[in-house]
């Protein structure tokens, strides 16, 4: 009988609570500097935002470019209910997550029967139309935006991007995420194998905004201020850049991209004027020796874990 | 009592008729033949039965009831499994996942049972797991199994392609040209694959295809297709002598 208690799975959770307890630990002993912390948090929340965006460009292989408005919404419905309503942390996070849900449900049902360069220009009217909104509402402070208390903590974001990551790689190591892959590969092929194209289609777009959201509101629960003008196409198009340089449709590979581009991004950060030119180099030459991204489709896996004690199973039968 | 009835069926890509008036019967368990020139509207008749493309007059009844209208994933759910002209596998996915993919509509664990791994995630995959592996066992195709598809031989391709739409587990299998591309010995192996899986299946099936040898050897009845119309229909022998039948092939000045 094979359930949950198999050896790769223990093995990954005493990997993520070994990661949590070494770095919660440095935090806590006042080894890590300030700098170090917001760039270990800045990952998380990228992890989360680029592992969400890959379910839907590189999982399901339909185009979007609107991840920022995704985040915006989940930013400013959880900054509303945290810093405006006064309710709880997790209760905001929690309502910006499944207001970005709504929102791409609503989107999605009717753009996800355009294909390619179509749904990108509409998912990217869309993320510009949430901006502009927030821009305009007095509510939310207009173009000033509005400034609430930093109540995320280090355990906060890397347990939510454990968490998300966790649902994420189940969803697609399942029956529901080869019937994403199939669309991917082939839409017609996968429609004539009873694949309900249009369902996986929406219920990858709602996921992926689901998570964006829940990115969006870490992210305005952390940074003390949240503006319209962060949200802007530029932010969705570094999150595209992640999951190209991580391999599309590699769960890992967008894990990997995110660290990646949030570390070289800190490191140049001395070099402000060389920092956008220093990435589009390295990201040409990536371009030009590895067009696949560092994992391509691939996944780094625990599987030789699995199979090893398989083999030991039957060796013993 | 038919088990695919098509009455009348037209379909019409602006000023060009497709298909016009077609009328075709199919009783369970039969193995039919579609044949015709290149252009008949031999794939557009498989379209419009899939759902591909949708009917311009007339009605498709399988198993009693209407098709028309239904979108290509319904007709699958109902039990009419097709495979394609141009291979369409799923190219970079391994040999395994494109059967399970098809096991896909039968599987019943739900999203939230995949999300958090609830016991019911492990079961249903285990079961197709092992379905998948049984069919691929059939296709002589279990040693792929870990494959990506699209490094397979042509041939084996095809296979894959014909064991992906039984893992749909069809009533009536649609083969559009299963022999092309494929030499003597071959289309002769695939001959008695097909005679043997529809007794192994109980299946049903249409075929579509160029080779004479091929269609002359497994099906019980033929239609002839050309320009859209049905011009003869009947047993293999009966067609091999039809002058309608030459004339459309070879010309007038033949017969």
């Amino acid at each position: 009988m094979r359930n949950w208690f198999n050896r790769q799975n223990i093995v990954s959770l005493l990997g993520i609570v070994l990661l949590y307890g070494v770095i919660q630990g440095l935090i806590v002993l006042d080894i890590m500097p300030p700098f170090y912390k917001l760039t270990l948090i800045q990952i998380c929340i990228y992890i989360i935002l680029a592992t969400s965006l890959n379910l839907i460009n590189g999982i399901t292989g339909q185009f979007s470019i609107g991840h920022a408005g995704f985040m915006a919404i989940g930013a400013y419905i959880s900054a509303i209910v945290t810093a405006i309503q006064h309710g709880p942390l997790a209760l905001g996070l929690l309502a910006g997550a499944i207001a970005a849900a709504l929102a791409g449900l609503l989107v999605g049902l009717p753009t996800l029967r355009l294909n390619g360069d179509y749904l990108a220009i509409a998912t990217l009217g869309f993320g510009e139309i949430v901006r502009i909104i927030f821009l305009n509402t007095d509510y939310v402070g207009g173009a000033a935006g509005f400034t609430l208390p930093s109540t995320i903590t280090w355990t906060w974001a890397f347990g939510l991007m454990a968490v998300s990551v966790v649902l994420m790689k189940n969803f697609v190591g399942s029956t529901h995420g080869r019937a994403c892959i199939s669309i991917r590969e082939n839409e017609i092929a996968a429609e004539s194998m009873g694949v309900n194209t249009t369902k996986y289609k929406v219920i990858a777009f709602t996921m992926g905004a689901f998570f964006a959201g829940l990115a969006g509101g870490i992210y305005a629960n952390y940074f003390y201020i949240i503006q319209p003008m962060t949200f802007n196409f530029i932010l969705s198009f570094n999150i595209l850049v992640m999951i190209v340089l991580g391999g599309l449709g590699s769960m890992t590979g967008g894990i990997l991209g995110a660290i990646v581009m949030t570390l070289a991004s800190a490191l140049l950060a001395g070099v402000p004027e060389w920092r956008n030119v220093i990435t589009a180099v390295l990201l040409v030459l990536m371009m030009i020796f590895r067009p696949t991204g560092i994992m391509g489709t691939k996944e780094f896996s625990l599987n030789f874990l699995g199979k090893k004690s398989e083999k030991n199973a039957a060796s013993k039968n | 009592m038919p088990l695919l009835k098509i009455d009348n069926l037209s379909k019409s890509f602006g000023g060009l008729k497709a298909v016009s008036n077609l009328n075709i019967e199919i009783n369970e368990g039969e193995l039919i033949g579609l044949i015709g020139p290149n252009g008949a509207g031999k794939t557009t008749v498989f379209n419009l039965l899939t759902g591909v493309y949708d009917k311009t007059e007339g009605k498709m009844e399988f198993q009693d009831k209407n098709i028309s209208g239904l979108k290509p994933y319904q007709v699958t759910q109902r039990g009419m499994a097709r495979t394609f002209q141009n291979i369409r596998l799923f190219s970079d996915l391994t040999v395994i996942d494109n059967v399970k993919i098809a096991y896909h509509q039968r599987t019943s664990y739900s999203l939230v049972s995949t999300l958090f791994r609830l016991p019911s995630y492990y079961s249903g995959e285990e079961e197709m797991q092992h379905k998948a592996m049984e069919l691929l066992k059939i296709f002589n195709l279990e040693d792929k199994a870990e494959e990506t598809a699209k490094n397979l031989p042509y041939g084996e391709q095809r296979r894959l392609e014909i064991a992906r739409a039984l893992g749909t587990e069809p009533k009536l299998l649609l083969l559009d040209e299963p022999a092309a591309g494929m030499n003597p010995q071959e289309t002769h192996d695939l001959m008695n694959l097909i005679r043997w899986i529809r007794e192994q299946f109980k299946l049903t099936i249409l075929l579509i295809e160029h080779d004479m040898s091929l269609v002359m050897g497994v099906c019980e009845r033929i239609y002839v297709l050309d320009y859209g119309m049905i011009i003869a229909q009947g047993t293999p022998s009966e067609i091999k002598n039809n002058p309608k039948v030459i004339e459309a092939y070879l010309g007038e000045e033949v017969v």
